[in-house]
C-alpha cells in the first residue's frame, strides 16, 4: 500500500495500517532510542511508548509539515531524551556522551535495503569522523542546524553541505 | 530555480532529519509535489537513514501485539463475540469428532465380530456335516459288521481259507460261502494292494478237470474299507483262487500270477 494512504488510514485509527507502520519503523525507532538510552529493555519500552503516543496523537500529524518518518523520529528522540532526564534513569548513571551510534551498529542481514552482505558496520565505520559526528547530532539526537553548528563550532552552511556529502557517502555504501 | 542545485544544497537531508523550520518544511513539501526528482531524492535519503537507524537496534524488537495490548486495541466486546463462537465451535467440533471416531471404532468392532460369528457358524456347519457323515459311516459300518457277524455265525456257511502261493507267499484270503443264497463273502484283507493297472480276479474252480470260472474282478479293492466283497456264486465250486490280472480282467486265469488258492473241504 502506498505510504501516504497508509498514514491517512492510520490517522483514521485503522489498526491494520498502524501495524504496518509499526512494522516499518519500530526497529529504526528502537535503534535511535537505544543509541540515546543504551539499555535494550528500556529502549524497547520507550519505543512502544512512542508508538502509543503516535496513535493517540495521530491527528496532529500533517503531511505538509514533514515526512511521517521524520515525525515519529522526532517523537522517539524526544521520548528517549526525556527518559535520560528522569530521576530513575539518572540513578543508574550512564556516560552517554562517550560513544557515537557507530559503536552500537549491528551487522544484520535482514535489513530491507540493498545492504551488502559484508555488513553495514564495516561500511559506516569508514565514514570520516566529521561525518559520524554530524549524522549523530542531526539524525540520532535531533539537533537543529543551528544547534549542530554551535556544538561542532562550524558555520550553518558548512553543516548543511557536509551533511549532504556524508549522506551521499552513506547512500553510496548502502547502494541507495 | 535549478532543481539540481536545490537538491545539492543539502536541504532535503535536513528535511528528513527534521532540522528545518516549519516554514521551510512546507516549502520542501510544495516543491516535492511539483518535482518528482525532489520527492525521489527525499525517499532515498529517508531509506538510507531508516537503514542506518535500524542497524543501531541491537536485536529484533517486540511484535506489534504488545503495543496493541497496551492500547487496548483488542476490543473486549469484539473479543466476547469472537471468542464465544470459537470455543463453542471447538467444543462441538471436538465432540463431533470424538463421536465420529467412537462410532467408527464401534462399527469396525461390530463388523469384525459379525465376521467372526459368520466364520464360527460356517465352521460349526462343516463340523456338523463332518459329524453327520461320521455317524452315517459308523452306522453303515455297524450294519456291515452285524451282517458280517451274522454271516460268520451262520452254520450253513462254509469257510474256505485261501493260502498264499509262490508269487506272494504271505498273502491269504478267506471265502465264506452261503450256499442257501449262492453268495460268497470274500475277505481279502491279507492281499497286498494291487499295482497300478492291475486288478484281482476271483475264480471258482472245478478240479477234475481243472475248470476255472470267473467270479469277477475286485475293482474297488483300494477303496473298500473292510476288504470284504460279496460276490454271487451259483457254481458247484470245489476250490477258489485269486489271480492278479490286467485291469478289466481276463478270460482265463494267469496262473503264474496266482496269489491265493484254497479248496472246499468235503466235510464242510
Amino acid at each position: 500500500m502506498h505510504l501516504d494512504l497508509l498514514v491517512e488510514k492510520f490517522q483514521q485509527q485503522d489498526v491494520k495500517a498502524f501495524e504496518s507502520l509499526y512494522n516499518m519503523y519500530s526497529k529504526s525507532m528502537h535503534g535511535v532510542i537505544y543509541n540515546i538510552v543504551r539499555d535494550y529493555d528500556l529502549a524497547e519500552e520507550v519505543m512502544q511508548d512512542v508508538f502509543i503516543k503516535a496513535w493517540h496523537n495521530a491527528s496532529n500529524y500533517s503531511i505538509e509539515k514533514g515526512r511521517f518518518f521524520t515525525w515519529i523520529l522526532n517523537i522517539a528522540r524526544n521520548a528517549a531524551i526525556d527518559k535520560t532526564r528522569s530521576k530513575s534513569f539518572k540513578n543508574t548513571s550512564k556516560n552517554l556522551n562517550a560513544e557515537f551510534f557507530v559503536d552500537i551498529l549491528q551487522d544484520q542481514d535482514n535489513l530491507d535495503n540493498k545492504t551488502d552482505a559484508l555488513g553495514i558496520k564495516k561500511y559506516v565505520s569508514k565514514l570520516a569522523s566529521k561525518c559520524i559526528e554530524v549524522i549523530e547530532l542531526l539524525y540520532f539526537k535531533g539537533y537543529t542546524q543551528k544547534e549542530a553548528s554551535e556544538t561542532l563550532d562550524m558555520p550553518i552552511g558548512t553543516i548543511k553541505t557536509r551533511n549532504r556529502n556524508c549522506i551521499n557517502e552513506l547512500r553510496l555504501m548502502l547502494k541507495i | 530555480m535549478d532543481i539540481e542545485d536545490y537538491i545539492d544544497s543539502g536541504i532535503l537531508e535536513l528535511y528528513v532529519a527534521g532540522a528545518l523550520s516549519e516554514k521551510e518544511n512546507q516549502e520542501v513539501y510544495a516543491l516535492m509535489q511539483k518535482h518528482p526528482e525532489i520527492l525521489d531524492e527525499v525517499l532515498k535519503i529517508e531509506a538510507a537513514i531508516k537503514t542506518l537507524t535500524e542497524a543501531a537496534s541491537p536485536d529484533k524488537t517486540q511484535a506489534f501485539d504488545t503495543v496493541k495490548v497496551r492500547l487496548g486495541l483488542e476490543d473486549t466486546d469484539h473479543k466476547v463475540i469472537t471468542l464465544k463462537p470459537k470455543t463453542r465451535y471447538k467444543w462441538y467440533s471436538f465432540t463431533g469428532w470424538a463421536a465420529c471416531i467412537l462410532f467408527a471404532i464401534g462399527f469396525f468392532w461390530l463388523a469384525n465380530e459379525n465376521n467372526q460369528l459368520k466364520n464360527q457358524i460356517s465352521t460349526t456347519q462343516s463340523t456338523n456335516e463332518f459329524l453327520e457323515f461320521q455317524i452315517e459311516k459308523a452306522n453303515k459300518s455297524l450294519t456291515e459288521s452285524k451282517k458280517l457277524i451274522a454271516v460268520l455265525r451262520d452254520r450253513n456257511i462254509i469257510s474256505v481259507p485261501l493260502a498264499g502261493q509262490a508269487v506272494y507267499p504271505d498273502a491269504y484270503a478267506k471265502v465264506y460261502w452261503d450256499k442257501s443264497n449262492n453268495n460268497i463273502y470274500l475277505d481279502v484283507q491279507g492281499l497286498p494292494t494291487p499295482p497300478e493297472g492291475k486288478v484281482y480276479q476271483v475264480w471258482s474252480l472245478k478240479l477234475n478237470p481243472l475248470t476255472p470260472t470267473s467270479l469277477g474282478t475286485l475293482d474297488n479293492f483300494k477303496t473298500d474299507e473292510n476288504k470284504i466283497f460279496t460276490i454271487e456264486n451259483a457254481n458247484d465250486s470245489e476250490a477258489f483262487g485269486i489271480t492278479l490280472e490286467p485291469a478289466g480282467g481276463s478270460e482265463s486265469p494267469t496262473l503264474d500270477q496266482l496269489y491265493t488258492l484254497g479248496t472246499v473241504t468235503a466235510t464242510s
